[in-house]
C-alpha cells in the first residue's frame, strides 16, 4: 500500500509538471512573475547563504587545523581540505538542504494558502493555467539564481576561512592561500553548479507540488509545508549520491 | 442562458447531485438555495467547470461545456466571472492590480486602456479610493466589491457568485446584492448565485432553485416562495422566527 501510494503521488507530480511546463499565456505576465521570483527566492536568500557559509568556512578551517593537521602533514592541508569541502559538498548540496528549508517552505505555504483561499480556483475560472502561472516562474527563478547562490556560498566560505587567520590567528595566511590554490580542479566548481541546478529543480517543483495539491485549511497548509521540506531534503540527498557518482 | 440537463455528480460511491435540470436565463439573478451539504456548491462547481459531472450536460447558450475540448473551455472561461465566498483576491497585489489582472492576462488593449477599464470597474463598485490598498487592508465587504469589479473587468456574459454575503453584516449584504442585481441588468448577464441568505432570496430572487439532498426540490421566484407548499422548502425558509412571523402576517395563519 505504501509503495502504491508513493507511485500514485509520483504520477500526480508528473501530471502537475506536465501542466506546469506549458507555454505561458502572456509572456509579459510570465516575466513579471519570473523577476518577482528571482527576487523573492534568490535575492532574498543571499543573506542567509552568506551568513551560514561564512561561519561554516571558518569552522571547517578551525576543525581541520586543530584535529587533522599534524607536523607530518603539509601546512597547506587546512586550506586545501577547506576548499575541497566547500566546492564539492557544502556550497552545492548542504547549502541546498538549507535552502530547502527556507525556500521550500515558502513556496509550499504560499501556493497552499492560495489553494485553500480559492485564489487558485479564481485563476482557473479566469481561464489561466494556474500551475504554469504560479509554479513555472518559481522553478525557473530558483534554477536561475542557484548558481549565483553557490558562487556566493563558496566566496563567503573562503572569507570565513580567512577570518580565522586574520581574527583568530588559527592559521598562517600564506599557508591558507597556498592550500586554497593547491592542485585546483576547475571541474569541481562546475560540478557544484550542475548539482545545484538539479537541487534547485527538486526544491521548487516538489514544494510547489505539495502546496498545489493541499486540501483543507491552515493545518493542512502547515503540514504540506513540512512535507515539502522533508521530501525535498530526502530527494536532494538521493540525487546527491547519484550525481556525485555520475559527475566524479 | 445556461441550461443544466440531467446532471449527476458522484464522489466514489456517494451521489451528491441527482438528475438536476434547470434553466438560468440572462438578465436575471438566478439563485441556488439549500441547506449546507445539500449539493449547491458542487452544482456550481460543475457548472463553472471546476468539477466534471458524472453524467449530464451543461449548455452555455447551446454550447455544451461537458463535451468541449481544452481550448474551447479556456475560451468560454474568459466569458465567465466569479465571486468566491472568500473573495479570493490575490494577497500580494493591490486592489487595482487585482482588477487589472484579467485584463493584463487576456486583453490586447494598451496599458492606458487597461488601467482606464480597471478604474472604471472600481468606480462602478465605489472603491476607486482604495485602489492602492492591499486586500488585507480593506474590510470583508470591500473585498467582495473588489471581487465584483474583477469579475466584470472583461465584460463577462456569465457571472457566478458563491455565497457572496457570507460573513457580512445585513446592511453590507444588501449593498452587495443590489450591486450584483444592477450589474446583471446593466450587462444583461446570466447570473447564478449560491446562497442560503434569505434576505438575498427575498430581495433579488428572480429565479430560485431549491436543492435538497442533491435533487431539485422546488423552482420559482421570490413572489411564489412565501406561498410555496413544499414542506422541505418551508422548513428551510421558515427556520427563522422572523420569516415565520412574516409568513403568518402575510397569510394570516
Amino acid at each position: 500500500m505504501f509503495v502504491f501510494n508513493r507511485i500514485a503521488t509520483f504520477g500526480r507530480y508528473l501530471e502537475l509538471m506536465g501542466k506546469t511546463f506549458s507555454r505561458p499565456e502572456r509572456m509579459r505576465m510570465f516575466f513579471k512573475q519570473y523577476f518577482k521570483e528571482l527576487s523573492q527566492l534568490g535575492v532574498d536568500s543571499i543573506g542567509i547563504v552568506l551568513l551560514i557559509s561564512f561561519f561554516i568556512g571558518a569552522v571547517i578551517c578551525i576543525q581541520i587545523k586543530l584535529n587533522i593537521q599534524s607536523p607530518w602533514m603539509p601546512r597547506f592541508t587546512t586550506g586545501y581540505v577547506t576548499r575541497e569541502i566547500m566546492l564539492l559538498e557544502f556550497s552545492s548540496s548542504i547549502m541546498c538542504l538549507i535552502l530547502a528549508g527556507k525556500v521550500g517552505s515558502n513556496i509550499a505555504s504560499e501556493i497552499g494558502t492560495m489553494r485553500v483561499t480559492q485564489q487558485v480556483d479564481a485563476l482557473e475560472i479566469m481561464g489561466v493555467n494556474s500551475a504554469s502561472f504560479l509554479i513555472l516562474p518559481k522553478i525557473l527563478g530558483l534554477v536561475t539564481m542557484m548558481p549565483f547562490l553557490v558562487a556566493f556560498s563558496i566566496s563567503a566560505g573562503f572569507t570565513g576561512a580567512y577570518a580565522t587567520s586574520v581574527i583568530g590567528n588559527v592559521i598562517n595566511m600564506e599557508d591558507l592561500t597556498y592550500g586554497l590554490q593547491h592542485d585546483f580542479t576547475e571541474w569541481y566548481v562546475w560540478m557544484g553548479v550542475i548539482k545545484s541546478l538539479f537541487f534547485a529543480f527538486i526544491i521548487s517543483s516538489v514544494s510547489a507540488f505539495y502546496g498545489y495539491t493541499v486540501e483543507g485549511g491552515s493545518f493542512e497548509v502547515g503540514k504540506s509545508s513540512t512535507d515539502a521540506v522533508v521530501s525535498s531534503s530526502v530527494l536532494i540527498l538521493f540525487a546527491d549520491v547519484i550525481l556525485t557518482q555520475i559527475l566524479s | 442562458m445556461i441550461e443544466v440537463k440531467s446532471l449527476y455528480k458522484s464522489f466514489e460511491d456517494k451521489a451528491v447531485l441527482k438528475d438536476i435540470n434547470a434553466v438560468f436565463e440572462n438578465g436575471k439573478t438566478n439563485l441556488i438555495i439549500g441547506q449546507s451539504g445539500s449539493g449547491k456548491t458542487v452544482l456550481m462547481k460543475c457548472i463553472v467547470g471546476l468539477l466534471n459531472p458524472t453524467q449530464g450536460a451543461i449548455l452555455y447558450d447551446n454550447r455544451d461545456y461537458t463535451t468541449m475540448g481544452k481550448k474551447e473551455r479556456k475560451t468560454l472561461r474568459r466569458e465567465m466571472g466569479m465571486i468566491f465566498q472568500s473573495a479570493a483576491l490575490f494577497d500580494s497585489m493591490t486592489v487595482l492590480e487585482n482588477v487589472m489582472f484579467p485584463l493584463d492576462m487576456f486583453s490586447n488593449d494598451t496599458y492606458h486602456d487597461r488601467l482606464k477599464r480597471a478604474r472604471f470597474c472600481l468606480d462602478r463598485v465605489n472603491l476607486i479610493e482604495a485602489q492602492n490598498k492591499l486586500p488585507g487592508e480593506i474590510s470583508g465587504g470591500m473585498q467582495k466589491r473588489v471581487a465584483i469589479a474583477r469579475a466584470i473587468a472583461l465584460n463577462p456574459q456569465y457571472l457566478f457568485c458563491d455565497e457572496p454575503n457570507s460573513g457580512l453584516d445585513p446592511k453590507t449584504s444588501l449593498i452587495i446584492d443590489e450591486l450584483i442585481h444592477d450589474i446583471t441588468l446593466e450587462y444583461n448577464m446570466t447570473t447564478i448565485i449560491n446562497t442560503h441568505d434569505m434576505n438575498s432570496v427575498m430581495g433579488i430572487g428572480e429565479n430560485i432553485l431549491f436543492i435538497y439532498e442533491g435533487r431539485k426540490e422546488w423552482e420559482g421566484d421570490k413572489t411564489q416562495i412565501m406561498g410555496a407548499t413544499n414542506e422541505r422548502l418551508n422548513s428551510f425558509i421558515f427556520a427563522s422566527d422572523l420569516f415565520r412571523k412574516m409568513k403568518e402576517a402575510n397569510t394570516g395563519k
